[in-house]
């Protein structure tokens, strides 16, 4: 066991590497650092204006040296200008002579600074996570005991009117993407010219001109029942109906093996049979696929946050991608690198747990 | 001229009986819900483990009501389809004109369903689906939006309008607002109202539908053809080269898929050609494909294989070199007088990065089917005859692996139909006036609180293409299931 993980933690990190160095490389094709020279100098830079801009802020070296940089294991870089004021990756001008080191980089746990929000990419990742977090914890407590539910529910008893109802549900929520589910509640709970509003307010249900608000900016710091349901419930929505079939699929499964006929036989009810006998070895397959639908929760969040303008992660990934802020990028596909590897690897690990029948040799 | 109504005329009398038919159809269908968890009937029916319950009662009841009301709900929309073709927006307002535009789609739809039935014992797997209802629903809702695409597309039937033509007055304007200042043979509405830059919502909705058609079945077969050509070796011989190619797909499923998009798609990417020097190599596979699935076949006889692979190669190789080669990118092979046709600028990149997305999937789909079916006994004999390793692949484990592959086709049409959908939400790659439905969300969500008109159409309509193929592919499972 301890030598898989081994082995699987090695992969992580190779796969970590190889997948920061295309970012990196995709980042810092010459359009982009023209790009980026205009937007910090200025924008009618001529060709060798931006050669000299970037020339001495060390952009120019090969790919492979300034990958090494940013990841710490190359030296960073030194620059002595004309009237000899000395400028470097590591350290600004007042920083005396002694202190200045040689390397910094993602090892030395220098992740950079930002261009676009002009501010430290790893204080910067990390607030932005925080947010993200929050929203991905509502979002599991709502979205896993429901698919759980409506799976066990399909699946206690397969063909029946129940089942097809529910397996009718389960696929149109998987065939409804965050944006479009994301637009149909907003134009139906937080419009104030169409859907439900108008109605609630007219008949003085509601305080405000919607039931919901479009918008999830506030809910940063302050959370609320009309801010935050929408963002939360149109992820859990379409995350919902995969893990929902396969919670059905396994249990079905189940539900025909020998032990449960057994049980039915002695007498058990229905009831005893669905919680004590099936539940437990129905819930293993779908503890793999809650772990794998976490990556994919991740699109769906880089959708919904720019959707309802909550400033997490996945709105950070968007200013980062859509202005080519090179190290934010990095640092954003760094997480979200390991979030993908690091929820393999648990439900591999906890797969083994759950099902004793499985061994890794 | 008055502005339509959504139902006309008609709807003053059938209004009211839809309404209170939905209402009862949507508390049977609780009811339903509700009973089937709580209660027991008196109608005995067997399980899949063997035991017995029972059904009828009061739950038998509800279920019957609820069968009635549905049927009754279906027929009452089929009445409104039926006498708005007739009668049009006169007659029943907004649904009826566009009942009566999408006569050629009903045509086409009622003609496939009634050969595709009659004929159904003859055509294989595809008859079969008309066995189920499920899968009959699918496929409705996915070829009701392959016919509207194709007719809107290439024969200009449908649309009402220029999907780009702005009309001075009719900016915002909600669904059945009469043209302004109409003139004589111009169409007198804009049946579902008109954008922010005054451009009728119809028209851009079915042209729209055109480019997903164009687009996503093709990238998925493309997808299909790397995924398939990588996969069955990767499979079948494992080791080294197994490692490999599955920790290459690891790698790509391991990026964000929006990280990726943006990083492909933005114009300094495109400026350095990356995205055509990715097609080059993306689109190679289904040359390499066919090439090694004839010559594997024909290989034994010389005379038949080597002037089919000439013909074959030479066609597909023109039409692969003018995909790519286009003037004005980095990848200009082809003189312009070979070149047979230009991607329109984007449409490429576009495609090339949803192949890119889906491959390593479709990758990791073939290869399990392949390392289970390598074990079978035809492999084996395959083996003691001397047949080749490409042989086995091609001609005896992928045909063996359809099943599975035709269902998973089916479904990863629809997910590249959600990711067309992405890329336009985030403004990628297609023009920021192309009329796909992506697209029409991004620009019509800025004023979201204000007009939803011109959004709720492009998502509801992506919502039913997607729901139809995964309902196609849910009916396709089943009825390959039962043999």
């Amino acid at each position: 066991m301890g030598l898989f993980i081994l082995r699987r933690l090695g992969v992580m990190i190779l796969t970590a590497i190889c997948l920061t160095f295309i970012v990196f490389f995709l980042t810092n094709l010459y359009p982009n650092l023209e790009k980026l020279a205009k937007t910090q100098g200025n924008f009618r830079m001529s060709e060798e204006e931006v050669q000299s801009w970037l020339e001495p802020r060390g952009y120019t070296d090969p790919m492979l040296i300034k990958y090494g940089r940013w990841l710490g294991v190359a030296p960073g870089w030194v620059n002595v200008a004309a009237d000899g004021t000395v400028t470097g990756k590591c350290f600004t001008e007042d920083t005396p002579v002694e202190e200045r080191p040689t390397f910094c980089g993602v090892l030395q746990g220098n992740w950079g600074t930002s261009l676009v929000f002009q501010d430290d990419v790893g204080s910067l990742v990390a607030t932005r996570l925080a947010a993200t977090g929050k929203l991905m914890g509502f979002v599991l407590l709502l979205m896993v005991p429901l698919s759980l539910l409506v799976g066990v529910l399909a699946g206690m008893r397969e063909g029946s009117g129940l089942d097809r109802s529910l397996s009718t549900f389960s696929i149109a929520t998987t065939a409804t993407p965050e944006y479009v589910s994301g637009v149909v509640f907003i134009a139906l709970l937080a419009s104030s010219k169409f859907g439900i509003s108008p109605i609630l307010a007219e008949w003085g249900w509601i305080d405000g001109r919607t039931l919901f608000s479009g918008s999830a900016t506030q809910a940063i710091d302050n959370a609320t029942f009309a801010n935050f349901t929408l963002p939360v419930l149109t992820i859990a929505l379409y995350g919902m109906g995969y893990i929902a079939r396969m919670t059905r699929a396994s249990m079905t499964e189940v539900m025909t093996a020998q032990y449960i006929r057994t049980a039915r036989l002695k007498g058990v009810s229905f009831g005893n049979i669905v919680m004590k006998h099936a539940l437990r070895n129905a819930l293993i397959a779908p503890f793999t696929v809650i772990m794998l639908q976490i990556p994919w929760l991740l699109n769906g969040v880089v959708i919904v946050e720019t959707l309802f303008n909550y400033k997490g992660f996945g709105w950070l990934l968007v200013q980062a991608a859509g202005n080519n802020d090179i190290e934010l990028l990095l640092a954003v596909s760094v997480v979200s690198v390991v979030v993908v590897l690091i929820t393999q690897l648990i439900s591999d690990i906890g797969y083994v747990f759950l099902n004793p029948r499985i061994r890794i040799s | 001229m008055e502005p339509l109504t959504w139902t006309g005329t008609v709807g003053e009398f059938l209004d009211p009986v839809t309404f209170v038919l939905g209402i009862l159809f949507a508390l049977t269908v609780t009811a339903q819900i509700v009973l089937s968890v709580v209660s027991s009937g008196d109608r005995v029916v067997t399980n899949p483990d063997g035991t017995l319950s029972s059904a009828g009662g009061a739950y038998g009841m509800v279920s019957m009501g609820t069968r009635w009301l549905g049927t009754s709900l279906i027929g009452l929309a089929l009445l409104y389809i039926v006498i708005g073709a007739i009668s049009g927006p006169t007659g029943v307002g907004i649904v009826g004109g566009m009942s009566q535009q999408l006569i050629p789609v009903w045509i086409a739809l009622i003609v496939t369903f009634v050969v595709s039935i009659k004929f159904k014992r003859k055509l294989g797997l595809y008859g079969k689906l008309f066995d189920s209802t499920v899968g009959m629903i699918g496929f409705a809702l996915v070829m009701f939006w392959v016919f509207a695409g194709v007719m809107a597309g290439v024969f200009d039937w449908i649309t009402t309008f220029d999907s780009l033509s702005q009309v001075s007055g009719m900016k915002n304007k909600g669904p059945g607002t009469p043209l302004f200042g109409a003139e004589d043979g111009e169409y007198p509405w804009y049946l579902l109202g008109g954008d922010n830059l005054a451009r009728d919502v119809f028209s851009r909705l079915f042209k729209g539908a055109w480019v997903v058609v164009q687009i996503a079945p093709l990238a998925t077969l493309f997808a299909f053809m790397v995924g398939i050509t990588l996969g069955l070796p990767a499979g079948y011989y494992g080791g080294k080269l197994d490692t490999v190619l599955s920790f290459l797909a690891n790698l790509i499923l391991a990026f964000p898929v929006i990280l990726l998009f943006y990083l492909l798609v933005t114009p300094e990417i495109v400026a350095t050609g990356i995205p055509n020097y990715m097609a080059t190599v993306l689109f190679v596979f289904p040359l390499v494909f066919v090439g090694v699935l004839l010559n594997s076949r024909y290989y034994t006889q010389p005379s038949i294989r080597t002037p089919l692979l000439i013909v074959v190669l030479g066609i597909m190789g023109w039409i692969y070199l003018s995909l790519i080669s286009d003037s004005g990118t980095k990848v200009n092979l082809l003189p312009e007088f070979l070149d047979l046709f230009d991607i329109e600028g984007g449409i490429l990149v576009v495609f090339v990065s949803v192949v890119f997305v889906n491959a390593p999937t479709v990758f990791r789909i073939v290869r399990g089917l392949a390392l289970d079916i390598k074990t079978r006994d035809y492999v084996a004999a395959a083996q003691t005859r001397g047949e080749g390793p490409w042989y086995i692949m091609l001609w005896e484990i992928l045909p063996n692996a359809r099943g599975p592959l035709i269902v998973d086709f089916c479904l990863r049409i629809g997910y590249t139909t959600i990711l067309l959908g992405t890329l336009g939400f985030f403004g990628l790659g297609l023009e920021s006036e192309s009329p796909d439905w992506g697209t029409t969300i991004n620009t019509g969500r800025q004023l979201i609180r204000a007009y939803v008109h011109p959004l709720l159409p492009p998502a509801l309509s992506l919502m039913t293409l997607v729901l139809g193929l995964n309902l196609l592919a849910d009916g396709l499972r089943e009825e390959s299931l039962k043999d």
